[in-house]
């Protein structure tokens, strides 16, 4: 009979085939007795972390890159001090020795979780120490992830990079996990590799090994025993999302309605990467690593090599740039800037000129000479515009460096509501959506408890990007869109709807949301885009979405 | 008592790599160190959980103390380690 569990998936993939489980970790047995010789118990101890340690450092060496830093981090924590020391202190007070073992990595645990975010996941490494340091004192194997010998889904209470380095990745189906979170380091890597997973799932440990599952990562399910009907549809599923990556052409609606589908890059090997892909250029070039990670400001000749390497890479591809955007939140090592006490509202992005007026000159001549150099004419923009005033001179001082196409990012509520005569000033603009949210919702982005607000499906948030639209679309000039809901699908047919003409998104982002558009029509995302300002909240902003979407692109999405 | 402050250098604050070459340079002194965030229970700077555990951010002042003979070129050093933004390097 077939029976359902769900959790929190990541990734869109779904598949069908046998559970493979990674056995339970060891658990200290209740009601044990202390050891009769403490002394004997205490070695027993620092030997078990001691061989954990050395175990992990093995694989620490034998891996590569990120994993092998965080095996190495792994092992640190194995032979960690301060947790043996407590340890031996509990087994001295008379603790039984495995009982010991737990509660001292518990309250480490307790510790991590306590603190939240990047600790919390730390938790799942934590408890495969437990694991392993348990195993040795029991005479028993350390907890393995099994030999796959046929492709399989893996099914685990946790999984701790300690556990998956020694999977193969060729094997693997999909991740299901009790415990973890979506943004642990097993899902990330899962997500990388295109592999569904999901995490979070209650009850996944009564899965028995070799039992047929199909897992959903869209939807955060695992249906046990699949029926004929689903394991096809499941198939159809995968069949088309693997040939969205076949569609290469622009960016269009169904009736061939064009809207730019770019790429936002970061560093210049991310451009490179993305300039292999089926994109028509980059929507976002985020400037400010060049920055950050610098001790002195970047001379004029660097900047030049990094942005010509960028525009070659994308040969007659549009390439927008965005000048420096750092501030208090993001601050130079090189540049003493006072400490503020709200940096989002603080002299960040354009407005650092005020201080460091020399950064921009020097970032405008770097263009002009990549231009010079590659004969390519970058797009450039600026970040954290408030004014026409800020849009007038920063176009005047771009155009005087001989930069042809200018515009300025709209992420301030009032350049949405001056957006006409914002372009009037420049040649395009950029809506920044992450920080149009925050300041619109006066909610600020890295407080977890207030994401419901900063939904970029909230009508008031909508309600300004319409406007920068129609202001774009009446002034006859480009208004692009490179926060992060230009990656959602669905929020493209909005976006498309109003009258966008380019989504900028992570460039893995990009097939989807040309297969969307595509089965759309430039009237049904104009329907759909004035539905989603008529409604009052941001899950009814996304249901009138869903309620008009194509059911192909419904049931291949899990939508 | 040798005691020394520093700002926290590193862009994400003292965890992760940062957070390891730091407990692994204290446990190089051979020497008991503690590391303790302004107003709290200072912890041993040696052990990578319990410095993880402060979750001290980028830009944070951290107090370095040890009663240990040589202590005050061994701190310097420290406070020259967590001046750096060890995280890019």
């Amino acid at each position: 009979m077939s029976g359902q569990l769900t959790g929190v998936g990541v990734g869109r993939g779904a598949v069908c085939g046998p559970v493979a489980r990674v056995s339970s970790a060891p658990q200290a047995p209740a009601g044990e007795t202390p050891p009769a010789d403490k002394e004997v118990a205490k070695a027993a101890v620092s030997q078990a972390f001691s061989e954990v340690t050395a175990g992990l450092r093995r694989r620490a060496v034998a891996a590569e890159g990120t994993l092998a830093e965080v095996l190495e981090a792994t092992a640190m924590m194995a032979e960690d001090k301060a947790l043996i020391k407590d340890v031996l202190r509990r087994v001295t007070a008379g603790e039984p020795t495995l009982t010991a073992v737990d509660r001292s990595v518990d309250k480490f645990c307790q510790m991590f979780l306590g603190a939240g975010g990047y600790l919390a996941e730390r938790v799942t490494d934590l408890r495969s120490i437990r694991g392993r340091v348990l195993a040795q004192l029991m005479g028993l194997p350390e907890p393995e992830v099994p030999d796959l010998s046929v492709p399989s889904v893996i099914v685990a209470e946790d999984l701790a990079p300690a556990d998956t380095a020694a999977l193969d990745l060729t094997k693997v189906l999909a991740v299901v996990t009790e415990l973890g979170g979506p943004t642990s380091h097993t899902a990330i890597i899962a997500g990388q590799q295109g592999i569904p997973c999901v995490v979070r799932v209650a009850g996944a440990m009564t899965l028995v090994d070799g039992t047929q599952v199909a897992v959903d990562a869209a939807a955060g399910t695992v249906t046990t025993d699949p029926s004929e009907e689903l394991r096809a549809e499941y198939a159809e599923r995968a069949r088309v999302l693997a040939s969205l990556d076949d569609l290469t052409g622009p960016g269009a609606t169904s009736d061939g309605h064009p809207v730019q589908l770019l790429a936002n890059v970061g560093q210049v090997q991310d451009a490179t990467r993305a300039a292999g892909k089926a994109n028509e250029g980059v929507g976002l070039f985020r400037t400010e690593v060049l920055f950050l990670e610098a001790t002195s400001a970047p001379t004029e000749a660097e900047q030049a090599a990094a942005y010509g390497a960028v525009l070659t890479a994308f040969g007659d591809r549009k390439v927008v740039v965005r000048t420096l955007d750092a501030g208090a939140d993001k601050p130079l090592a090189f540049a003493n800037q006072a400490h503020e006490d709200n940096p989002a509202l603080g002299v960040r992005g354009y407005r650092l000129g005020r201080i460091l007026p020399d950064l921009l000159d020097t970032q405008l001549a770097a263009l002009a000479r990549a231009r010079a150099e590659t004969g390519i004419e970058p797009w450039v923009m600026a970040p954290m515009i408030a004014t026409p005033e800020e849009a007038r001179e920063f176009a005047a001082k771009a155009r005087s460096y001989g930069i042809a196409t200018v515009g300025v990012m709209v992420e301030v509520p009032a350049a949405a509501l001056r957006a006409d005569r914002i372009l009037a000033e420049v040649d395009f603009v950029s809506l920044g959506t992450n920080d149009l949210s925050q300041y619109t919702m006066a909610a600020d982005r890295l407080q977890g408890a207030l994401s419901d607000l900063l939904s970029p499906w909230q009508p008031a948030v909508l309600e300004l990007v319409a406007r920068v639209a129609a202001a774009g679309v009446s002034a006859g000039k480009p208004v692009g869109v490179c926060g992060e809901s230009a990656g959602d699908p669905l929020m493209g047919l909005v976006l498309a709807g109003m009258g966008i003409t380019s989504l900028s998104m992570a460039p893995g982002a990009v097939a989807t949301t040309r297969y969307v558009l595509s089965r759309h029509s430039f009237a049904q995302c104009q329907v759909i885009a004035e539905a989603v300002l008529a409604v009052e909240t941001a899950d009814q902003a996304r249901q009138a979405v869903l309620d008009r979407v194509d059911p192909q692109v419904r049931a291949v999405l899990a939508l | 008592m040798a005691t020394r402050t520093v700002v926290i250098a590193s862009t994400v604050g003292l965890h992760a790599r940062p957070a390891s070459l730091f407990t692994q340079a204290v446990d190089a002194t051979g020497l008991d160190i503690t590391i303790a965030k302004d107003g709290e229970e200072p912890v041993d700077a040696a052990s990578i959980l319990m410095v993880m555990a402060l979750g001290a951010g980028h830009g944070e002042t951290m107090t370095l103390a040890s009663e240990d003979e040589g202590a005050d070129a061994a701190l310097d050093s420290l406070v020259a380690l967590l001046s750096r933004d060890l995280d890019a390097e």
